[in-house]
């Protein structure tokens, strides 16, 4: 059972370069889904019961099918339909517009869930005391409760963004080269599969443990402490 | 592995738009990968994703149920092993760890291995690695399902558990966990769905679920949207199927008077 | 019946208990009162093992509580323990409450455990709520039904944490109709409690603690009428203005 590991330092500058779209992936994915999340947490909330369905409709659709489902569908149908209309007869390449515009659309959904969460957990007599003191109803939602729901919200805000750096190694079914398919070529074409996925494998878990970890001590921070009893 | 070359199929859509029309019949055309009809073909998928599902999920309750329970119980080493396991399972992509269960841990273990290798049918071997995988990674999201279900009850249950003579283990499963399992019943539900979907990820090892013969579908019959479709409703209804299924649970674990039982 | 010998305990840097000690003799009612965070509830705790103790010693009817060779469980089978909360087990019958812990740790037959709990049922005037659930009983029956379940085990002693604290007034007579009962059939008790109705009426002795000390240890009449501290001074006319 003897481990090569000598094909990692050289394969190093390859695996950065899939490290880098992985990033991109998940930070445009992360900022994308996050505004287009609060807007559907705010439209969800909004007293109009059509903008409220469609709000949900978008959430519970890309809740129900898996993430690969959904890749699919944009990988196969709408990215290239969308690119023939706006660009008729071009060939791109299209892998990596796939995957941030499918994760920017499917984070969203998640998004939009843990954020309507946050604003629902400020209470109501919250609510009932900005409207009190004569603000309107978007000043209360701006002044008063948007800022402490996000004081709730970035943990878990925070936590999702992990997940989705780690969901973007998904892009594997649309052949997109991201640090895990990088790694997973460089193993197959040198032979040294098994030490290339495990290594792959040991910096997802050493990133992500240490960012879950900061997140837990800023959840901490964030907290206020309640009254000590006595 | 099979390859999907977007801008091949670019020319494809756009002439199957200009047609504006869909071809539902392709779904009783036969099948060029199997016996059956397309429509049959993609039934079969869903089975093979729900049996990989139900696998699966065995493995993660138990798994998870002890792990969870090992971190309610005081001192410190279970706790610790327990939270080890959750977080070693939780910060590594899923897929990654598939593909360690798939190649690397039958390389690596001797004797077993190899048989594994060589004498399993290769459906078979997608089958245990996925189980496998999708088993202790869910049990890690179980784990702390059950963990903070059981600190909901708060220690006076279980005071009142000991102080009646019962041993801690007798506690457990004779108080905290029939109470803590009710309350958790729709967490459960939305983590087996979560389960179900992610059954997708066997793809890339080559498992015949749903998602992968839709794609299959798609490339065999150039009916894209169809195919497509046709995955997405099924893995709606399914999903429809478990929630109710789910619901009638709550009802028939009801207690009288409380969690939602009759009073 | 149960010794307490300079008990003294810490939660980290926190001192709850400081050298309690207390002697509570066969047939005797011994009531513990005194304000919140006085550490009555962390005491009684410590007669059957729920809290631990760093300091001093706990015997019970002979047998060393923080000894490790001590068999736990069994001793607290032979203690009964009533909570504050009543802690009935939601998912189980009052019928099945009652007998669970009779037949798992006793090793009675159903049908023995049944008799049991019928006949106890009866004495705490429960008898038609049998087959109902916790949830389906309003707070004192849910007490009486927590009375019922430990005075199943054939306890040698009962201690009761702050019994009817958790309930609406109208319920706590109730409740006490049922203990003082029980004291007057001659049941060792400790019970921590703020009745003072209740002590003046059966109890043998008061233990008056504060942040953690036993203050005063008086036979009834003479706790009433003359406390030696200030503090106990101070506790009874807060409670006894109501």
């Amino acid at each position: 059972m003897a481990f090569d590991w000598s094909s990692i330092p050289g394969s190093l500058p390859i695996l950065w370069q899939g490290m880098i779209v992985t990033l991109q992936i998940t930070l445009v994915g992360a900022l994308v889904g996050i505004l287009l999340g609060t807007l559907l947490a705010l439209l969800r909330l909004s007293p109009s019961r059509l903008l409220s369905w469609l709000s949900a409709a978008y959430v519970t659709v890309f809740r129900s099918i898996p993430l690969v489902m959904v890749l699919f569908w944009f990988h196969l149908i709408l990215i290239p339909l969308v690119v023939g209309l706006l660009f008729p007869g071009k060939r791109l390449e299209l892998g990596f517009i796939t995957a941030l515009t499918a994760f920017s659309l499917f984070e969203a959904s998640y998004y939009a869930e843990i954020i309507r969460a946050g604003i629902l957990s400020v209470t109501k007599g919250q609510f009932n005391a900005g409207l009190a003191l004569g603000m309107n109803r978007r000043q209360v939602m701006r002044l008063v409760i948007l800022p402490q729901a996000l004081r709730r919200m970035i943990p878990l805000l925070l936590t999702q963004a992990i997940i989705l750096f780690q969901d973007s190694t998904l892009v594997y079914v649309i052949n997109l080269d991201d640090f895990f398919r990088k790694a997973y070529n460089v193993g197959n074409t040198v032979g040294t599969l098994n030490e290339m996925i495990l290594f792959a494998g040991a910096v997802y878990l050493v990133i992500c443990t240490l960012a879950s970890g900061c997140v837990r001590q800023l959840h901490r921070k964030l907290t206020v402490p309640a009254r000590e009893i006595a | 592995m099979w390859l999907l070359d977007s801008t091949n199929h670019q020319s494809l859509i756009t002439n199957h738009i200009s047609l504006a029309a869909f071809d539902f019949s392709v779904f009783l055309r036969p099948s060029p990968e199997s016996a059956l009809n397309n429509l049959s073909y993609l039934l079969v998928g869903l089975g093979w994703s729900l049996l990989l599902a139900l696998g699966s999920w065995v493995v993660a309750f138990v798994v998870g149920s002890v792990v969870g329970v090992m971190r309610t119980l005081p001192g410190r080493i279970l706790p610790s092993i327990g939270a080890c396991y959750v977080e070693l399972f939780r910060n590594v992509p899923l897929l990654v760890q598939l593909f360690v269960w798939f190649f690397v841990v039958p390389d690596i273990t001797p004797i077993l291995g190899d048989w594994f290798k060589q004498q399993v049918p290769p459906i078979w071997q997608e089958f245990i690695a996925g189980t496998a995988c999708l088993g202790l990674f869910t049990a890690a999201r179980i784990a702390e399902q059950v963990r903070s279900g059981i600190g909901s009850l708060g220690t006076g249950q279980l005071g009142a558990g000991l102080a009646l003579g019962l041993r801690r283990r007798q506690v457990y499963l004779l108080v905290l966990l029939p109470v803590a399992y009710r309350i958790l019943i729709p967490t459960l539900t939305s983590e087996f769905l979560n389960l179900i979907k992610n059954t997708a990820v066997a793809s890339t090892i080559g498992y015949l679920e749903l998602a992968q013969r839709s794609a299959s579908m798609a490339e065999t019959t150039a009916r894209v949207y169809e195919a497509f479709t046709a995955a997405t409703l099924l893995y709606a209804a399914l999903n429809l199927l478990v929630m109710f299924l789910a619901r009638a649970l709550e009802r028939f674990t009801a207690l009288p008077g409380f969690l939602g039982g009759d009073k | 019946m149960i010794s307490i010998r300079n008990v003294s305990k810490w939660f980290g840097e926190f001192q709850a208990l400081k050298k309690c000690s207390a002697e509570v003799h066969k047939g005797e009612v011994v009531v513990i009162c005194g304000p919140s965070g006085s550490g009555k509830s962390t005491l009684i705790k410590c007669v059957n093992g729920l809290e631990s103790f760093q300091e001093g010693e706990i015997w019970v009817d002979g047998i060393s509580v923080a000894d490790r060779k001590t068999d736990l469980p069994k001793l607290r089978s032979r203690v009964g323990m009533v909570f504050q909360h009543f802690e009935l087990f939601p998912h189980l019958s009052i019928l099945d409450n009652i007998t669970l812990a009779q037949c798992r740790v006793l090793g009675r037959s159903k049908k023995q455990a049944v008799e049991k709990a019928v006949q106890l049922l009866e004495l705490v005037g429960l008898a038609e709520q049998k087959p109902k659930f916790p949830a389906q009983l309003s707070g004192g029956q849910q007490q009486r039904v927590a009375i019922a379940r430990a005075l199943a085990m054939d306890p040698i002693a009962m201690l009761f944490d702050e019994p009817t604290s958790a309930l609406d007034p109208e319920m706590i007579n109730e409740v006490l109709d049922v203990m003082v009962e029980l004291a007057q059939s001659g049941m060792t008790m400790l019970v921590v409690t703020h009745e003072m109705g209740f002590a003046k009426r059966v109890a043998n002795r008061i233990i008056f603690m504060d942040r953690g000390e036993v203050v005063e240890d008086r036979p009834k009449q003479t706790f009433f009428e003359n406390p030696e501290t200030n503090r106990a001074r101070q506790f009874l006319s807060k409670i006894l203005t109501h």
